[in-house]
């Protein structure tokens, strides 16, 4: 009875279009390769959309076997899709945001060489993204996980003639490879276990085995090595620095991969493995640990950046952190939740962001910024919107989630006070570098050499959009986007986290309900206990998260707005530590002296200089020099002279008679 | 009857002869020769041992080595003459086509 719903095609059609503009892009018109592009993302869309229609009369989970894939004894892994509410919501926010980018793209990247190339790009990360959120087994999500680190990395270094660029691709995907080792590590171990990867046969063996409370077992190896993978593709920390560097990539793609989509697949795979996390509770707390510390972390050193998108990247991990926070405190719908918020309002500010950038001629120093508010009104309206919902003001998108997130981090069993006051503590500091940002763009004097000198900035800035006289609003086609992301930045949190996690029970509580079976007859939210009573308190904790974004906001609009200046000194006063923030933290440089340096003078001196040169090369050259001179030696027999030849025979029989009659004669 | 070491020693000296002027000797023709010479010695001291031991497989060899040298004399000839036609010399010294 179950109706086909061809989810195959959902992931498949991107696929075309990206090998239509890959193979024959070269030869077409840029209309022709945005229309393809925009097409094939569309119908993806468009079924996606068409799959939610049907959804509520799905009977769910829906599984779809495409193919057979490897079949080795008991073990097999399929082709097969899997759609249940997680998926749904992963679903309709990658094809959508998705799409909403792909339009901004391009007009975006209306003047750059490579315009096809950028597309089929943009359209093969569709593809592996929506293969990671529809597979149905573990091995089906990885290829989908390796693409869309394969996409990141080529679209990170679309500008591959520049150096910085080039490099900060490669360190996306070897970081990445650090994770990805865990990861694979944990399939291995479920294989041997389990036999399986599976997603419903592995839970289904992990379902009746009881948490590891006592000690660390298979569970928490096979949660704590999913949660390096995670942290590799989500830059949590010690994996995250790679996400600052992704921003040499053009906007839109840090817009699409590095904000909205591909760096939540960590928070999609711990949420997917939640059966797996709930029953290795050292794992949970690894992952609430890590994920308050990156939230912590991320907002410190986005204050003191000063490069418009190196800001919403580290928004960025701090507001993964959040979500891996919800999830250690095994609030995995109040993380998908945020996630989904999260991908409206950021993918938003970096839309945003890069219309502020194209307005300004190339430009990302914020203190060259300033006053731009009446500039570009569009712009400022829909990224205040993007502002004010990231802050967790109400009735923004990002005050639901977030405060979805911080009661939850209270309240859950899993959950302490500590993960609360550092998120609220993150949450003011998110709300000020925020209000700085939006300060500093778009209010107060125009500083820097916009208005003046903007026409030499078009003239040589190389990967400038546009020729540009003075500062102009964008074109139509990446208002749209803008707009229609700004209204969800808005509304994308009335459906309210109660709601939302009753429409995600299915996926989230079927297994605890089971297991919680013998303490309550499967409650409607049992990740926290005794809901009503707290309703209280609920209010309590938003007023105190509100009140720190206000405070945020406020403290933003002195320092920025109403005292310029103060800024300065409060840097020159705190010396040392700001020069760390500022730095970093000199993560990068550590991480330099303790992994990159004794790899590169490791492999330089003992793999390069010792073995291959000193070995391979040098056993290689010597036979061949050996050889040489053999024949060297050897080759004045052949030299083309009768008699000689006649002469070496003769002697040649004249050895052979002698070994005769030696021989004879013994 | 002459002693069976008197045709050993002619065959010797015939063969020494022909391997000398096989290697000393420049002309193409006379190199042929020399090749023939060789063949005969050897041929001598085969009927020689036939003789000796009265068997006929000693003959039948020389018969075969008469015919081989017969068929070996003609196609040495057509190349020699080939040879001197695109040459223009019979000295081996000089003829070094196949010298790298």
């Amino acid at each position: 009875m179950t109706p086909n719903l061809h989810l195959w095609l959902i992931p498949v059609l991107p696929l075309i279009g990206a090998a239509i503009n890959g193979l024959l892009g070269r030869r077409f018109s840029r209309q022709a390769v945005a229309g393809v592009a925009l097409a094939f993302c569309g119908a993806a869309f468009a079924m996606a959309l068409a799959v939610t229609i049907q959804f509520s009369s799905l009977p769910l989970p829906y599984t779809e076997t495409l193919a057979h894939w490897i079949r080795a004894g008991a073990f097999h892994a399929d082709f097969a899709f899997y759609l249940d509410q997680l998926s749904l919501v992963m679903l309709l926010v990658v094809t959508g945001v998705g799409f909403l980018i792909h339009i901004y793209a391009v007009d975006y990247m209306w003047e750059e060489g490579g315009f096809y190339r950028f597309f089929s790009y943009l359209n093969l990360f569709m593809f592996f993204m929506l293969t990671l959120i529809l597979a149905s087994n573990y091995l089906l999500m990885f290829i989908g996980w390796e693409g869309v680190g394969l996409a990141s990395y080529l679209l990170i270094g679309f500008w591959f003639t520049k150096d910085s660029a080039a490099s900060a691709g490669k360190k996306a995907f070897i970081v990445n490879r650090i994770g990805d080792f865990g990861f694979l590590i944990a399939l291995f171990l479920l294989i041997k276990h389990f036999g399986s990867l599976d997603f419903e046969q592995v839970f289904r063996l992990v379902r009746p085995l009881s948490p590891e409370i006592a000690g660390a077992g298979l569970l928490t190896t096979v949660g704590l090595l999913l949660l390096v993978g995670a942290c590799g593709k989500s830059a949590q920390i010690p994996l995250y620095v790679w996400l600052p560097d992704a921003m040499e990539g053009p906007t839109p793609v840090s817009a699409l991969i590095h904000a909205a989509t591909m760096v939540t697949a960590g928070v999609y795979m711990i949420a997917r493995s939640h059966v797996i996390f709930e029953r290795a509770p050292m794992a949970l707390t690894a992952v609430a640990i890590i994920g308050t510390l990156t939230a912590l972390i991320a907002a410190t050193i986005g204050i003191c950046q000063t490069d418009i998108k190196k800001v919403l990247a580290y928004s960025t991990i701090s507001q993964l952190g959040y979500m891996f926070m919800a999830c250690g405190v095994a609030a995995f719908s109040a993380a998908i939740f945020h996630l989904m918020t999260h991908a409206f309002f950021k993918g938003l500010l970096f839309l945003a962001a890069g219309s502020v950038i194209h307005a300004l001629g190339g430009e990302q120093d914020m203190r060259n910024m300033g006053g731009l508010r009446h500039k570009i009104p569009w712009t400022f309206w829909t990224m205040t919107a993007a502002t004010f919902a990231i802050a967790g003001i109400p009735p923004f998108a990002g005050f639901f989630s977030k405060d979805a997130i911080l009661f939850q981090a209270f309240i859950s069993p899993h959950g302490s006070w500590v993960y609360w006051a550092i998120g609220v503590f993150t949450a003011f500091l998110t709300s000020f570098y925020m209000f700085r940002l939006w300060f500093l763009t778009f209010f107060g004097e125009c500083r820097g050499a916009e208005s003046s000198g903007n026409d030499q900035h078009s003239q040589t800035g190389g990967s400038v959009p546009h020729g540009h006289g003075a500062v102009h609003e964008s074109p139509k086609v990446m208002l749209v986007p803008l707009v229609i992301l700004a209204v969800l930045s808005v509304c994308g949190g009335w459906v309210g986290s109660e709601r939302f996690d009753r429409f995600l029970a299915p996926v989230f509580h079927l297994g605890q309900a089971q297991s919680m079976l013998d303490d309550k007859p499967s409650p409607p939210m049992p990740a926290t206990p005794e809901p009503k009573s707290e309703g209280a308190s609920e209010t309590v904790f938003t007023l105190i998260s509100v009140s720190a974004a206000a405070f945020g906001l406020l403290l933003a609009w002195l320092l920025y707005l109403r005292r310029p200046q103060l800024p300065q000194e409060i840097a020159h006063a705190l010396g040392g530590f700001y020069q760390a923030v500022l730095n970093k933290y000199y993560v990068d440089e550590l991480y330099a002296i303790l992994f990159v340096k004794p790899l590169v003078d490791g492999s330089t001196k003992i793999l390069w200089h010792g073995i291959d040169q000193g070995v391979i090369d040098a056993t290689v050259d010597n036979g061949a020099d050996a050889a040489r001179q053999v024949s060297d030696s050897v080759r004045h027999m052949q030299s083309g002279n009768l008699r000689s030849y006649a002469g070496w025979i003769a002697l040649g029989a004249g050895v052979v008679i002698a070994y005769m009659i030696w021989v004879g004669a013994r | 009857m002459v002693p069976l070491s008197y045709y050993l020693v002619l065959s010797g000296i015939l063969f020494t002869c022909g391997v000398t002027g096989f290697l000393i000797k420049r002309n193409i023709i006379t190199i042929f020769m020399s090749i023939e010479l060789m063949l005969n010695g050897v041929n001598l001291s085969f009927v020689a041992f036939a003789a000796q031991w009265h068997t006929l497989s000693g003959q039948v060899f020389v018969f075969f080595v008469m015919v081989v040298a017969a068929a070996e004399a003609a196609v040495g000839l057509a190349i020699i003459i080939a040879v001197y036609r695109t040459c223009e010399t019979l000295n081996v010294d000089q003829i070094n086509l196949l010298k790298l």
